[in-house]
């Protein structure tokens, strides 16, 4: 059963030199129960479609396209219903807990704050504690404050709110990213228990592939704002379709691995600016193996073999002629300089 | 790649170092009983988790800290405190920090952030000291990037710029704080190839302070594994991270991504107001907590028996009751 779906989601942000399109005409379903990872790298939009997800971005931040949250559309819902989806249906864990908690409340009044707003739960207290423990903390720390936790404790009272009003769907964004090695493994194998019990779907984000194909069943590679490759998470990560996906794949080498020791691999360049894509394929200025038509021919997620998708010719049997430049593009190039 | 444990001339090194603090009343033996030394052109990985002690040792090695015991040794010589041999010894030995976009300074272009460490130094010819060094951070041709601003730079460009600010100096080693943890996946192999490359060039020697154990098998000949205050083992890239010999270096590599079988270890790293006595990992020791160790005999002294300070040998060694049994 499908329980997110999203149709040609695009978000823009308008700023005073212009509209920047940070996501551009993502389609994706999640199943229930299923955890799907979202890997790019700062800018690719990946943070922005998560929070487009809840409505979480700022005001001029325009939603196109449809979202739909167990086929009801996110983006045209009134705002109590609003309400009452967010933490109840779907909820974020965020990254940086030190930022996201109220440093002057205690830990407790933050968890049973989404009970009390949804009317949830009866004795607050109990339901706390009961939260805490699924999270491994003691109850006696409902009585803290966020200072007096360390980064992987504060991370488990994140993840405890997350699950406090009992959520289908756990949004994600990088929850391990401040985290020691060790506290890390704590908190993704934490959340990987929790998931399983009570079989919750999960976005998550990151810009570590093998920490999502270590966490989640599908990945989906963010470049530029649009989907580049998408499918089973080992296949991508141990066999990437895409010269963009192959590169974050090598980044974090295996230990052990003789093709990296002392061969640390990275890729040229930089992502590209949002307001002045390249044309054609917008990954080819880097890519290692663009082809001449890769300046100019439009790339779309193409088969690339079973539940696999990638917006790249080198997936194609005949990869296309150089296509006639697209004239739309042509002229915002014009406009831009 | 061969790696032998060859005999080069040691650069930098500490012996027997101390470094305590008061906390709350109490005495933080962040560093406590290290010897760590580097050779000439050798990369150096110290890997530890956050509290460890790593980065008040690599500090106290910069001389930015004033070890409590022990001492600092620079070519040979232990290292003095005036201000005036400190001076003098930070040209030499030069510190990379995490973040980029702290160490510089938004309002400074490029030129003057580089530039600022030779006209402290009073360098002549500032203009090829810097064109140099940002050429060989691998930021070309350098006279393009002279008036550009921080902001104006990705992450990966601001990291090239602070190290050409420390290869301004020419110095001989560099110490690196967690130099790729704030960069992009992609761009981090770029800037671990350069730290490569620069050793291969300049014969520029590094010690990288970092929680990455990929890291340091991407760019590093030795590694050290610290665990609150104390080295627990070091060795030979290849040596350590492939047969881990302590049980702590083996939970590190266990939580890695792909590895077969997972030791997630307990509870937070302890506290260096308390170091447990015994073996200072015994308490959160996946192998005395199994009974391996007690029944090979040695669980008694896992407890109650303190390990020496490993000495700073080249080739593997752990501080373990159990695997040294």
């Amino acid at each position: 059963m499908t329980l997110l779906e999203l149709h040609d989601v695009s978000v823009t942000y308008r700023i005073a030199a212009g509209e920047v399109p940070a996501v551009r005409n993502v389609d994706l379903a999640l199943a229930a129960g299923e955890a799907l990872g979202i890997a790019g790298e700062s800018g690719s939009g990946k943070s922005t479609l998560a929070m487009a997800l809840l409505r979480l971005l700022p005001r001029g931040a325009r939603v196109d396209g449809r979202i739909l949250l167990d086929g009801e559309d996110v983006l045209t819902m009134k705002w109590g219903r609003l309400r009452a989806v967010r933490w109840a249906s779907a909820s974020i864990v965020f990254q940086g807990a030190q930022h996201a908690l109220n440093p002057v409340r205690r830990i407790g009044d933050q968890i049973a704050e989404p009970l009390l707003v949804h009317g949830l739960a009866k004795n607050p207290g109990k339901r706390v504690a009961e939260l805490l423990g699924q999270v491994g903390l003691p109850a006696w720390r409902a009585r803290s404050y966020p200072h007096e936790l360390s980064g992987g404790q504060r991370q488990r009272v994140m993840i405890a709110m997350a699950l406090a009003c009992e959520p289908r769907l756990i949004i994600a964004d990088e929850p391990t990213t401040a985290l020691d090695v060790m506290v890390q493994a704590q908190v993704l194998s934490l959340i990987k228990k929790l998931m399983a019990e009570h079989g919750i779907s999960m976005i998550m984000i990151s810009h570590d592939l093998s920490v999502l194909a270590d966490m989640c069943d599908r990945l989906a590679v963010m470049y530029a704002g649009r989907l580049v490759e998408v499918g089973p998470s080992r296949e991508v990560f141990h066999d990437a379709k895409h010269p963009y996906s192959r590169a974050l794949a090598a980044a974090f080498p295996t230990v052990g691995d003789p093709a990296s020791r002392m061969a640390p691999r990275g890729l040229g360049g930089d992502p590209p600016d949002p307001m002045a894509l390249p044309t054609g394929c917008p990954f080819h200025p880097r890519c290692p193996v663009a082809l001449p038509e890769c300046s100019s021919a439009a790339v779309e997620l193409w088969p690339a073999g079973p539940g696999r998708t990638a917006a790249c010719v080198h997936v194609l049997e005949d990869p296309p002629a150089a296509a006639v430049p697209d004239e739309a593009r042509v002229a915002v190039d014009k406009e831009a300089s | 790649m061969t790696e032998v444990a060859t005999a080069r001339k040691t650069l930098l090194e500490a012996t027997d170092l101390r470094v305590e603090f008061p906390s709350r009343g109490r005495r933080a033996k962040a560093v406590d009983g290290v010897n760590i030394a580097v050779g000439e052109g050798e990369i150096v990985a110290l890997v530890g988790e956050s509290g460890c002690g790593k980065t008040t040792l690599a500090r106290t090695l910069l001389g930015l800290e004033r070890p409590t015991a022990g001492r600092v040794m620079y070519g040979g010589a232990p290292l003095s405190y005036t201000s005036r041999a400190l001076k003098a010894y930070r040209r030499e030995v030069q510190l990379v920090l995490q973040d980029p976009t702290g160490s510089l300074n938004p309002r400074h272009t490029v030129y003057e952030a580089v530039a600022e460490g030779p006209r402290i130094h009073g360098l002549p010819d500032e203009e090829r000291i810097v064109a140099e060094a940002l050429s060989h951070a691998g930021l070309r041709p350098a006279e393009r990037y002279f008036l550009r601003y921080p902001h104006e730079l990705s992450g990966g460009q601001r990291q090239r710029v602070v190290i050409a600010g420390a290869l301004a100096l020419q110095p001989r080693i560099l110490v690196a704080d967690e130099p790729v943890a704030s960069l992009d996946a992609s761009v981090r192999g770029e800037i671990l190839a350069l730290l490569l490359r620069l050793r291969e060039e300049l014969g520029l020697a590094a010690l990288v302070v970092t929680h990455d154990l990929g890291l340091a098998w991407n760019i590093a000949d030795r590694v050290a594994v610290m665990y609150l205050g104390r080295i627990v083992e070091s060795g030979p890239v290849e040596q350590v991270l492939k047969e881990p010999r302590h049980p702590y270096t083996q939970a590190l590599l266990s939580v890695l991504p792909e590895s077969p079988e997972r030791v997630v270890l307990a509870g937070e790293p302890p506290d260096p107001t308390r170091v447990p006595g015994g073996c200072r990992f015994h308490p959160r020791c996946q192998v005395l907590a199994s009974g391996l160790a007690d029944e090979a005999d040695v669980g008694h002294r896992c407890r109650d028996e303190a390990l020496a300070v490993l000495p700073a040998v080249p080739d593997a060694q752990a501080a373990c009751h159990y695997a040294n049994r």
